[in-house]
């Protein structure tokens, strides 16, 4: 990723950009900062936000047009906050902010002609810049229009007030002084700069001509250091467009007086539609609150009142979708960034490695977000870069990818055409997973689709998801060479898959290999020969999709057809199909961060108090190890006691290892009459209590590292033993890893009472005794 | 990692080779690079070192996914 794709990701989440109110205010007055304020009774905070933008707030709170009311997405629901009268409860409820510092003055001299709201804005914000402002005013009043407001709405104290105070701190005003053309010369000549804000009307002849020359962005005249904005060049003559279009004038006036760009950097000045997207979705009407004596506007629990009714507007639309997203307590703007700045690291701690692990590429958010910004692009493209820079953890996903290893090695890979074939028409690949978890439906699956098609053979492994996953481009490729071998060694042949991650991978970087799903097939075709017959069903369940077949609809539609053929009631879960969520097993987002897989995968099988069917054997894994009955597929076809079925643990680790093996062996002796070459595992019989099963599954230590351990120990006699309970303890490091186990030798093999394990390595031993 | 409070009551373990018991001693561990002495138990005589599980599952793995970050 670099500097600009990192700004063009940023710019695809609209988190950051500003609520429609506040867009639609040509001054932007952060009113959804605001009315939260309000909203917790806290006024004093609230006119200070109020007045950061805004040096009237009492006039303006009565007087204001109120744009932003029509871009409020109250509107509908009950009718736009009533955010003017809440203007004028801050300045009535709150207690004015201290006032803010002028700059040091920086000798420049301004006139501002006209005291209308557009002069008096200009005055005001050049005098806190540190500029000596002299206005000059034609009648023996500041306010122009405002006096045309009735008395009723803006009591004259508070016009007066407002204005004079606005204008108290370096700003010297001439009243009767009417402006001319010579004037205007002289005052030209004389000062640094000149603003004309004399309104419309007879009044603003003398300077007809340097109105009508306005740039409409800089509010230049065609007379150099001349400036002109409010009523007099308005295509809206509003309030609030007076003190707008003044505000952004007095930023030209100091920029030409500093000799900097006019024009640079002045996105977003004025009124703008926002891109911020606000799911209304749900969200019930609530009445606008009105004031009971309308003339002295809100009381202050009123103005709480209608406050709450605010929105505050924002999207998080993907944060709420994803438990991994909101563990992180940000949004993608920021992710993206911390993502990319973690890269960017040398020396220093890249304190964002797990969130870059932790996703499960599983892609929701991409499909919810309204600009398409997808986490998972990233955060793969993140693994791939910290791969390459050497910076992976190497915890991160080392036991995943040898789990990988092992299904692509000897003891479980298998390729072979159908027994007595010598071609292949088809190549049944179930997947690593489903032979781990039920590898008695991969052998009755072959033997159905054996039964329904001409010369099917067998190639058991796995596809490489977890290399892709971890960022190993390397291991992955590896992978999918070793397919390729086998591939053209069984001759080719349409490729039948029964896991939706094999699917995705084969879909996405075999693509000329061609490819189905098992349950397309059977859809097709028609229900396997061994489908069981009728027996009593369970009620209905609800249909999870795997993330992973997220966009392939075909597959979601032959799923349920086959579902309803085999007469089950089936229910869709609020989230589904194309916006279906991942089990927490995705990306290996259960190894890198399993509290947060955790919550992850507790969210999905709370989602629906009906028990769950699925076609992907981790999602049935990882739902029915937390006691949420669920079933496979497979489990409906095959099966005739499905509510034992369906609360079946899954295998452990060790034990999935074993299951592939076992697989192996028992397809090549019972189909094709092979002795097994490879030998079997450690002949060492491992006892352990259920308690220490757990614990050491926890540990992600395989009963094959225990075996390994005692082998090396009972070899060498490299051991330790505690002669109160004659335990043994031993350690070995095959590879990356030491583990120790505990141990006692028994009759039948060895009783374990603990396994643990550690990276760190010894490196200088100690010295040896005389 | 030589900041671990670890028990210098000695450990229940002897050295099944030779039967002696443990002694109490510095040996340095290391993880990517970065290496650190800390006070084991181990066999002078055969020189097994003794890596306890509150250490393994505790202070050790923490320093080494600190050291993972870096």
């Amino acid at each position: 990723m670099d500097q600009k794709e990192l700004h063009a990701l940023e710019a695809q989440c609209t988190q950051e950009h500003a609520p429609p109110c506040t867009a639609a205010c040509p001054i932007h007055v952060d009113v959804r900062g605001m009315l939260a304020a309000v909203a917790a009774d806290h006024f004093d905070a609230a006119l200070a936000l109020l007045t950061k933008r805004l040096p009237f707030p009492g006039i303006i709170g009565r007087v204001c047009e109120q744009p932003c009311r029509a871009a409020c997405n109250r509107k509908d629901l009950g009718d736009a906050l009533m955010i003017a009268a809440l203007e004028r409860a801050c300045a009535a409820y709150g207690a004015p902010p201290p006032p803010k510092r002028r700059l040091p003055g920086r000798g420049k001299r301004i006139a501002v002609v006209g005291g209308g709201l557009s002069g008096v804005t200009v005055a005001h914000d050049l005098a806190r810049k540190g500029h000596r402002v002299t206005l000059f005013e034609a009648t023996e009043r500041l306010g122009g229009t405002l006096w045309e407001t009735s008395e009723d709405v803006l009591p004259r104290d508070l016009l007066t007030g407002e204005l004079t105070q606005a204008l108290s701190d370096g700003v010297e005003v001439k009243l009767n002084t009417p402006v001319t053309t010579a004037l205007l010369d002289a005052l030209h000549a004389d000062f640094d700069a000149v603003y004309l804000g004399v309104g419309q009307g007879p009044k603003a002849d003398f300077a007809r001509e340097l109105l009508a020359g306005v740039a409409p962005d800089t509010f230049t005249t065609p007379r150099e250091g001349v400036f002109a904005a409010g009523r007099a060049i308005a295509a809206r003559p509003t309030f609030i467009e007076s003190i707008s279009t003044g505000q952004r004038a007095a930023i030209s006036i100091d920029r030409y007086l500093q000799r900097v760009s006019l024009t640079a950097s002045r996105e977003h000045e004025g009124a703008y539609i926002t891109q911020l997207y606000t799911n209304l979705g749900g969200i019930a009407p609530v009445p606008v609150i009105r004031p009971t004596a309308p003339a002295a506007g809100y009381t202050r629990a009123e103005a709480v009142q209608e406050a709450q009714r605010c929105l505050q507007c924002e999207c998080l639309e993907c944060v709420k979708a994803c438990a991994y997203l909101q563990h992180y307590g940000s949004y993608p703007k920021q992710y993206v960034r911390q993502i990319y700045n973690n890269l960017s690291i040398v020396m220093g701690t890249r304190q964002f490695n797990t969130l870059i692990n932790s996703c499960s590429l599983c892609g929701l958010c991409g499909e919810i977000c309204p600009y398409d910004l997808n986490m998972a692009t990233i955060c793969h493209e993140a693994r791939q870069t910290m791969v390459a820079q050497d910076r992976m953890p190497p915890s991160a996903h080392e036991f995943a990818l040898r789990d990988m290893a092992f299904s692509n090695g000897a003891a479980a890979r298998l390729a072979r055409p159908a027994p007595g074939s010598e071609r292949c028409d088809y190549i049944f690949f179930p997947g690593c997973q489903l032979s781990a978890s039920a590898p008695e439906h991969v052998e009755r699956a072959y033997a159905d689709l054996r039964e329904m098609l001409p010369n099917v053979g067998l190639l058991l492994g796995c596809c490489g998801a977890p290399a892709n996953w971890a960022g190993r481009s390397d291991l992955f490729a590896e992978a999918q060479a070793a397919f390729r071998a086998d591939y053209a060694a069984l001759g080719g042949g349409q490729v039948i898959l029964a896991c939706s991650t094999c699917y995705q991978m084969f879909k996405t970087h075999l693509p000329d290999v061609p490819a189905l799903s098992l349950w397309e097939l059977f859809s097709e075709h028609g229900l396997p020969p061994s489908a069981a017959a009728p027996r009593s069903l369970p009620g209905p369940l609800a249909v999870h999709d795997p993330c992973t077949t997220r966009h392939e609809s075909a597959i979601h539609e032959s799923v349920r057809q086959l579902l309803r053929e085999m007469g089950l009631r089936i229910e869709e879960l609020p989230f589904n199909r194309e916006r279906t969520e991942c089990c927490s097993y995705g990306g290996l987002m259960w190894l890198a961060n399993r509290e947060v897989a955790e919550t992850v995968v507790q969210r999905r099988i709370a989602e629906q108090p009906l028990d769950y069917v699925t076609y992907c054997a981790m999602c049935r894994d990882f739902f029915a190890d937390r006691q949420k009955p669920t079933l496979h597929l497979l489990d409906i076809l095959y099966e005739d006691d499905l509510t034992a079925r369906a609360m079946r643990p899954g295998p452990r680790f060790s034990q999935r290892h074993d299951n592939r093996a076992r697989l192996k062996r028992r397809l090549l002796t019972e189909l094709w009459e092979e002795p097994m070459s490879e030998p079997p595992a450690i002949p060492i019989q491992l006892l352990l209590s259920e308690e220490v099963a757990a614990r050491v599954e926890k540990r992600l230590i395989l009963e094959e590292d225990i075996r390994e351990v005692i082998a090396y120990a009972e070899r060498t006699g490299n051991r330790f033993h505690n002669p109160q309970t004659g335990h043994f303890l031993a350690s070995h490091r095959p590879a990356n890893v030491t583990y120790w186990v505990e141990y006692t030798p028994v009759d039948d093999g060895y009783q374990i009472h603990n396994a643990y394990s550690h990276r760190m390595e010894i490196v200088m031993q100690p010295e040896k005794a005389e | 990692m030589s900041d671990v409070p670890l028990s210098e009551a000695p450990p229940p373990w002897t050295c099944a080779r030779c039967g002696e018991p443990l002694t109490l001693g510095e040996i340095e561990v290391a993880y990517l690079g970065s290496a650190f002495p800390v006070k084991l138990w181990h066999c002078k005589r055969c020189r097994l070192v003794l890596i306890p599980e509150e250490l393994a599952q505790g202070r050790m793995l923490e320093v080494e996914k600190m050291l993972e970050d870096k």
